[in-house]
């Protein structure tokens, strides 16, 4: 309902988008015919957390979905709940934790809509456990221009249930969907932490803890060089077993205004790193955690995004298939350290192999690597050649971060692309969508 | 378990309030013209934890104001919180050139609340409590419109100010029965009835931060209410701009 124009999280690049609200859903239908007569396309906007321009309208005019946050039912003995496709993760956890439940699947932001969710398939840090968030869909209702609504799940429209997950929100405008939720005692987390100095044991780590721990991700120092590339931090954890169900309810910081200029460059970046690897010592730690700060360590600052001042900031999140993956993340660690300025959150993470329902989802068994780069011209010949390493090791980069991949490159490690365009609403289309495949 | 009745539950406003009093336990009894949209809010509150009944009536027909409250402290037998949310937002310019119009949204805006609040405060003040004291709450939500009546929106404000005024003598009198009653002046809200507006960013709260103002001042027993808190000082310097050069100034 917010006024005036809206952004993606990355603030890069710049389209500002008109939203037009919609406050009930079933006005969806009518909202949707009015806009496309206007503005000839549209595209749902949930709560803007995609980084790049994959949530922006082609048209510039989006439809915001973000006043359907209703719950429709919900049976808390089964845990099953159908909700308006706008509610945020964070609203379904406040209600949804008291009760015992929690969310099958995360990913590291409790902002995103549930829309959104289904649109970028997410993932978090139970992939190896839980795959997607797709798999956990029951069923979900679909709005398309030109036709009726239609439910689609497993069984029924399959085509298009296939096609929605992970489909950027271009098969239809989403209405509500069903998910089944996980049952939990208590909204803590035992976690445990450890300090390793080299990529070689981040993936002995991995291997080793990855089936003893449901959550784990590992951040890493991407300036580090030579023997000790890949160096960082392994956090994994898992719901503890006592009663205690309260949601601590903590006032969340703000930054009110954008930068002027980033703050994130080598320097500061270097002093956090240093400071934040010494800050664990060497060995095992475990602790006990509250989810909201074991999964959303950075949803306790909003607005994070505006540290890194008025240009923006690229993420750039790729995954690289399980046997190539050792070279391949070890390459593309030595060009961002040699280029010198990556992010304070540099995160690895060990996907699995539980295939998702979705066409176009991003993960694959393998490892994921994420990093965002304050946005300047210099980042066009590092994500070149970054973009040359994971097309060689048959890797993929990940949509919902993008504003930068080739349509060569989108085609080729999606192949089908093909199969979501032909069941796309032509009611609706994204810069990012006509970015690849035009 | 608090009972909470909200006439014109369809309100952002109202919504946000209730999602927040959903945290605890509550029973409420929604009211408003659409079934559909009231269902909607229902199934929503119910799935959270709260028991609901809701009522579809047309506010502006005052004989039923009557059979309104007497149907609702049957159903709940009393009130802890009854909060009146419903309005519109009149077109002046449309209100100068057809005085039917414009009495027609004085008597949404401003009569048919006043009805309204006679009719359950007469029940509220006699309500039966478990611990044989007189308690709850009427919070009324009028506007910071009604605090001066300015060129581009005086119908809209004449209406409120009879609002506020009547909240203040109902405040006064019940203040001797325990019956508090809250007047909530709003300024700039992101709601259904400004969504056609372009308000400026700085100045516009949203619904949840109104809803938590709201809350908190029931809590308080606060007796006015500006919501955000920085519009008691814009209204305090708009209420005292001298007229010579208040009716030159064209907002």
């Amino acid at each position: 309902m917010k006024k005036g124009t809206y952004s993606s999280w990355g603030m890069y690049p710049y389209y500002p988008q008109i939203a037009h609200d919609c406050m009930w859903r079933d006005e969806l239908t009518t909202k949707l015919k009015g806009m496309v007569e206007i503005h000839g396309s549209t595209l749902a906007y949930g709560n803007g957390r995609s980084y790049g321009d994959s949530c922006f309208a082609h048209s510039d005019n989006v439809l915001s979905t973000r006043c359907l946050n209703k719950i429709i039912l919900a049976d808390w003995e089964t845990g099953k709940i159908i909700c308006e496709s706008g509610i945020t993760f964070e609203e379904i956890i406040d209600i949804a934790l008291p009760k015992g439940w929690f969310l099958p699947v995360t990913p590291g932001t409790k902002f995103v809509t549930l829309g959104g969710a289904i649109a970028n398939d997410i993932h978090g840090k139970n992939h190896h456990h839980k795959g997607t968030f797709g798999c956990h869909i029951k069923q979900f209702c679909l709005i398309r221009a030109d036709q009726k609504e239609l439910i689609c799940s497993n069984q029924k429209n399959t085509s298009l249930f296939q096609a929605t997950i992970g489909g950027l929100g271009l098969t239809g405008i989403i209405k509500w969907a069903e998910i089944q939720l996980i049952p939990v005692n208590s909204s803590e987390i035992e976690s445990t932490a450890i300090r390793f100095d080299s990529l070689e044991e981040f993936f002995t780590i991995s291997k080793e803890l990855d089936t003893q721990y449901e959550y784990s991700a590992t951040w890493i120092d991407c300036l580090a060089k030579n023997n000790s590339i890949g160096k960082g931090i392994y956090f994994a954890g898992n719901h503890t077993k006592k009663n205690t169900l309260e949601i601590k309810t903590k006032k969340n910081k703000t930054l009110p205004f954008t930068l002027p200029i980033s703050a994130v460059n080598s320097l500061t970046l270097r002093a956090f790193n240093y400071l934040y690897f010494r800050k664990h010592k060497t060995g095992r730690k475990n602790i006990l955690m509250p989810y909201d700060k074991f999964f959303y360590p950075l949803d306790g600052v909003l607005h994070w995004n505006r540290i890194y001042g008025k240009k923006g900031f690229q993420q750039y999140q790729c995954i690289i298939p399980e046997k190539n993956a050792y070279n391949g993340i070890k390459t593309i660690l030595k060009l961002i350290s040699d280029h010198k300025c990556g992010s304070f959150l540099a995160v690895l993470k060990r996907c699995g192999d539980i295939p998702s329902p979705g066409l176009l989802s991003f993960p694959m068994p393998g490892i994921s690597l994420a990093l965002d780069f304050p946005q300047n011209n210099k980042l066009v010949a590092l994500f070149s050649k970054l973009d040359e390493i994971v097309r060689e090791t048959q890797g993929r980069l990940y949509p919902a971060k993008d504003a930068h991949m080739t349509g060569s490159d989108f085609r080729l490690s999606y192949p089908s692309w093909e199969k979501v365009e032909a069941l796309r609403d032509p009611a609706l289309n994204s810069r990012f969508w006509k970015r690849v495949t035009d | 378990m608090k009972k909470i009745v909200i006439l014109g539950a369809m309100s952002t406003i109202a919504i946000a309030c209730t999602r927040l009093w959903a945290n605890k336990e509550c029973e409420f009894i929604l009211i408003a013209r659409n079934k559909d949209k009231l269902s909607q809010i229902a199934d929503d509150l119910t799935a959270r934890g709260s028991i609901v009944h809701i009522k579809t009536s047309d506010f502006s027909d005052y004989s039923k104001h009557e059979t309104l409250s007497k149907e609702c402290f049957e159903k709940v037998g009393n009130i802890d919180i009854l909060l009146t949310a419903y309005g519109t937002l009149p077109d002046q310019i449309e209100c100068e050139k057809n005085t039917d119009i414009a009495l027609q949204e004085f008597h949404t805006n401003g009569l048919s609340v006043i009805s309204l609040l006679n009719h359950f405060a007469m029940r509220m003040e006699k309500q039966d409590t478990v611990s044989g004291t007189i308690s709850g709450t009427i919070a009324v939500i009028s506007s910071v419109a009604g605090d001066r009546g300015r060129a581009s929106n005086y119908l809209y404000g004449a209406a409120k100010s009879a609002v506020s005024t009547y909240c203040s003598g109902l405040r006064a009198r019940l203040s001797r029965t325990g019956i508090h009653v809250l007047t909530i002046k709003p300024g700039f809200v992101d709601t259904q009835m400004t969504q056609h507006l372009t308000l400026p960013e700085k100045l516009t709260a949203s619904p949840e931060q109104v809803a938590h103002d709201i809350s908190g001042a029931i809590t308080s027993k606060k007796d006015v209410l500006y919501t955000r808190w920085f519009w008691r000082y814009i209204m305090l310097i708009i209420v005292i701009i001298p007229n010579r050069i208040f009716k030159k100034m064209k907002f």
